[in-house]
């Protein structure tokens, strides 16, 4: 009868043979047999610069899987011995000491760690870290003058400011932060900062938005970690245009260094081949790719000098912390405590 | 006796369907709750789920209201009146299905950053979501034979009150379905909201599960959306009323006269002419602009276009092949077992791909470890959470086509295998082919659940242009936002043809 349906009939037939074709293109993404599988939380270029000279250097085949710190972390959990993961990168350490207090994580090789400048590797040596970055407050220099910036990053609590800072809790680098100040300041304190964040700072998707929101002038300051403003400014500089960075210093909770981290899981089927990777990202080589991505985060290995942009790690006085204390689970039951989540 | 027989194997399937529609609850609903009813009490009786709820509710009775009454207005302009490039207007209303919400979100935030909150939130979903309400309700002016507003006519109506007697009730089930379509979708938009700095339970949700992946707090979210989602479907039940379309008489159906719109043609066009530019040529003009500021393509397009255009396809057919059995049922066997079927098939779409496809994770790496991080398990979160597009689709063919015709068939002597073959799949073959393309539109565009089941090494265009549009890269996210339009427009053009050129 209906003609017009004939059309219809027609691509039903060639449906297949499209989906086999489809199929076929998604086959080659599939983990490969033999291919170290790197769970990545880190900026997935820095990740893949990483795998290509490991894979140069060594021959062998890495595959990586994109995530975020906090899920990717609590999916290594969940996954447990069932884990595809050989090897796992975050931005933040806390999302490694969630993986860490699950009994997830191998311990990793003494070498490897002696290969990182002192007091940056965790206490318990079950994971390295393989990159730094410094909070700090960006502000907009067409707004406030450097005077009226804040001497700690306590004080952008108070009513003062109210509704003239930006911050982007909801990410595992500010979080990585608050739990920085938790173990510093203690309960108490960390708790009313947070209540003056919920009440009086404007918030942002991550990052990039809240230094975007300062620069266009919707707020005069904002709390964000340093790599992005100096990546910005090596660009384009659009994001980033009439804005300067402050770096707290003095110890203070605003000028906390959070580790980017590296860990081997207790899980891996391949174990040796997990720990050289760990083992190059922390040498001289691997922390030269890192420097060289212009990633512009801070080199943690011995001897590997960061871009000549940024002010030396050591002349930025951060709190003194060990990152295996860092709890992600406290700071996010706080944040819900105050209603931030 | 026969009747019943055959039934029953349908009414397995569509059984067999829901429960695996279902089956995100059993993970969300007792994750909610293991940590005892107190302390999920404590957790949701707090100021911050208020905000939520009121967040979420206002983006609800802005949106729905808006797009059903500009989305009804704008089928009947264009169906049932001497409007200009009546055809025209026809294609371009459904454009914006081809062009992702959070693609024209992004793209509203470079042209407006001042916009955003709920204003921002409601003006660019009820822009994107129009066509689900656009659609159904031209499609049943197309299809409604013209009889009845004749008779009323005849009786003295004035051609105004005839349509508002006549034609309104009938187009209920449109309208509802388009309504019950947006309200289901705002509960589980992310992207949009997230641009738009609007925090409802979705992006909440989101939040709770990047810090905490498949914890309690996110699954009391999850529980609260669920809740919203079963209200959306009894308001739904209540307004679609129960009249019948499909007409059976001698003669040939008709087309409806269209009415002059004299001195209201210019509003009229320009009503068209804003809902259009807004929805489509706005943000379309706006990828085309950042195009031409990006230097060169990434090879990964290729392979990302290749991985979405495969999800897609698996999914539409997934979903499609799922929503059948009920949607059949409900239209041949109307019982009170059906409708439980079919409005079971609803409740997880109302979650946020994240829940979804966390859910998945959690049952396949504990019970069916062989599915985890397949193309399989990404295919089965499609078919959950995008049935519904399926059904209603079908559901709509099925009410325009008479079951008359296929006891017709079975009463000249055809059998069973006859009747399907050559009068039910020729009668429903455009709203299975409708089902498909929504479905498969949908997939295009998906973010979360797609993000946690693909395979390693997998990545969609949606993924990708997240990911750079996250930071901020306009230049480097325009490749793949256009090859999002561009995988959608054919589908939408062959929606078109399927649903509303002549007949």
């Amino acid at each position: 009868m209906p003609r017009r349906h004939h059309p219809l009939l027609a691509s039903l037939v060639a449906l297949p043979l499209l989906l086999g074709g489809c199929a076929a293109a998604t086959d080659e993404d599939a983990p490969r047999a033999g291919a170290l599988q790197i769970y990545s939380a880190q900026h997935i270029d820095i990740t893949e610069a990483l795998a290509e000279a490991f894979t140069a250097e060594t021959g062998i085949d890495t595959q990586i899987r994109d995530g975020q710190d906090s899920s990717m972390g609590h999916m290594i959990v969940e996954e447990g011995d069932a884990s595809p993961a050989d090897v796992f990168l975050t931005e933040n350490s806390p999302a490694m000491t969630t993986v860490e207090r699950a009994g997830g994580l191998a311990e990793v090789d003494p070498e490897t760690l002696a290969t990182v400048r002192d007091g940056l590797a965790p206490s318990s040596g079950l994971w390295a870290p393989i990159a730094a970055r410094s909070t700090v407050l960006i502000y907009n220099t067409a707004m406030i003058t450097e005077e009226e910036l804040p001497a700690s990053i306590m004080e952008l609590a108070e009513p003062a400011w109210d509704g003239r800072w930006g911050a982007a809790p909801g990410g595992a680098d500010f979080q990585a932060i608050v739990a920085g100040m938790l173990a510093e300041r203690g309960d108490a304190e960390t708790r009313a900062w947070l209540e003056g964040l919920a009440s009086g700072a404007e918030i942002y998707q991550n990052n990039i938005a809240t230094m975007e929101a300062v620069s266009s002038g919707e707020v005069p300051v904002g709390i964000m970690y340093h790599y992005y403003w100096y990546r910005d400014q090596a660009g384009d500089g659009r994001a980033s245009a009439d804005t300067a960075l402050r770096f707290f210093g003095g110890g203070d909770p605003g000028a906390f260094v959070s580790m980017s981290a590296g860990g081997v899981l207790a899980a891996s089927d391949m174990p040796d081949e997990a720990q050289r990777f760990l083992a190059f990202v922390t040498s001289e080589a691997g922390q030269q790719v890192l420097v060289d991505s212009g990633a512009m985060e801070y080199a943690v290995g011995e001897g590997v000098a960061s871009d000549p942009a940024l002010p030396s790690l050591e002349s930025l006085e951060a709190p003194v912390v060990d990152p295996s204390t860092l709890s992600s689970d406290a700071v996010l039951q706080l944040m819900t405590d105050v209603g931030i989540l | 006796m026969s009747a019943s027989s055959r039934a029953e194997p349908v009414a397995l399937l569509a059984a067999a369907v829901a429960a695996l529609a279902v089956v995100p609850l059993l993970v969300v609903v007792p994750s909610a709750l293991s940590e005892g009813v107190g302390a999920a009490a404590e957790f949701l009786f707090r100021p911050r789920l208020g905000q939520l709820l009121g967040n979420t509710g206002a983006l609800v009775a802005v949106t729905v209201p808006a797009t059903l009454v500009l989305g009804t207005l704008a089928a009947w302009i264009v169906e049932r009146t001497r409007v200009p490039w009546a055809s025209a207007w026809r294609t371009l209303l459904l454009m914006p299905l081809a062009v992702p919400a959070f693609v024209s979100a992004y793209a509203w935030t470079d042209l407006a950053p001042w916009l955003d909150g709920l204003a921002g939130a409601a003006l660019v979903t009820t822009l994107a979501y129009l066509p689900f309400v656009f659609l159904p309700v031209a499609a049943m002016l197309r299809s409604l034979d013209p009889g009845d507003e004749e008779i009323a006519r005849s009786l003295g109506l004035s051609p105004a009150m005839a349509m508002v007697r006549t034609v309104l009730p009938r187009l209920r089930p449109a309208i509802a379905g388009g309504g019950l379509l947006v309200a289901l979708h705002l509960l589980a938009e992310y992207g949009v909201l997230e641009l738009m700095r609007f925090q409802t339970f979705t992006t909440a949700i989101m939040q709770q599960y990047a810090v905490g992946f498949s914890d309690v707090a996110g699954s009391l979210l999850a529980s609260v959306l669920l809740a919203l989602c079963l209200l959306a479907l009894l308001l739904d039940i209540a307004l679609r009323g129960r009249h019948r379309v499909a007409r059976v008489g001698s003669g040939v159906q008709r087309r409806a006269e269209r009415m002059g719109l004299g001195a209201w043609t210019a509003p009229a066009l320009a009503l068209l002419a804003v809902l259009v530019g807004l929805s489509v040529v706005l943000p379309v003009a706006t990828v085309v602009r950042w195009l031409a500021a990006a230097d060169g393509f990434e090879g990964e397009l290729l392979a990302d276009t290749a991985s979405t255009l495969g999800l897609a396809l698996l999914g539409a057919l997934a979903a499609t092949a799922a929503a059948l059995p009920a949607a059949w049922l409900l239209e041949r066997r109307r019982s009170k077992r059906a409708h439980l079927l079919e409005r079971a098939t609803f409740l997880a779409s109302a979650f946020p791909g994240v829940v979804v496809g966390l859910a998945l994770v959690t049952l396949s790496v504990r019970w069916v470890s062989p599915l985890y991080q397949t193309v399989a398990l990404a295919v089965i979160a499609y078919a959950i959470l995008f049935l519904p597009r399926a059904m209603v689709s079908l559901r709509a063919g099925l009410a325009a086509s008479p079951p008359e015709l296929t006891e017709a068939a079975r009463s000249l002597g055809a059998g069973g295998t006859a009747t399907l073959v050559r009068v039910t799949l020729p009668l429903m073959a455009p709203s299975v082919l409708t089902g498909l393309v929504l479905v498969a539109l949908a997939v295009v565009t998906e973010l979360t659940a797609t993000l946690l089941l693909a395979p390693t090494g997998v990545s969609t265009l949606a993924i990708s242009f997240w990911r750079e549009a996250s930071a901020l890269d306009y230049a480097g996210a325009a490749p793949y936002a256009a090859g999002m339009i561009g995988l959608s427009l054919p589908l939408t053009l062959l929606l078109r043809r399927q649903i509303l050129e002549e007949r």
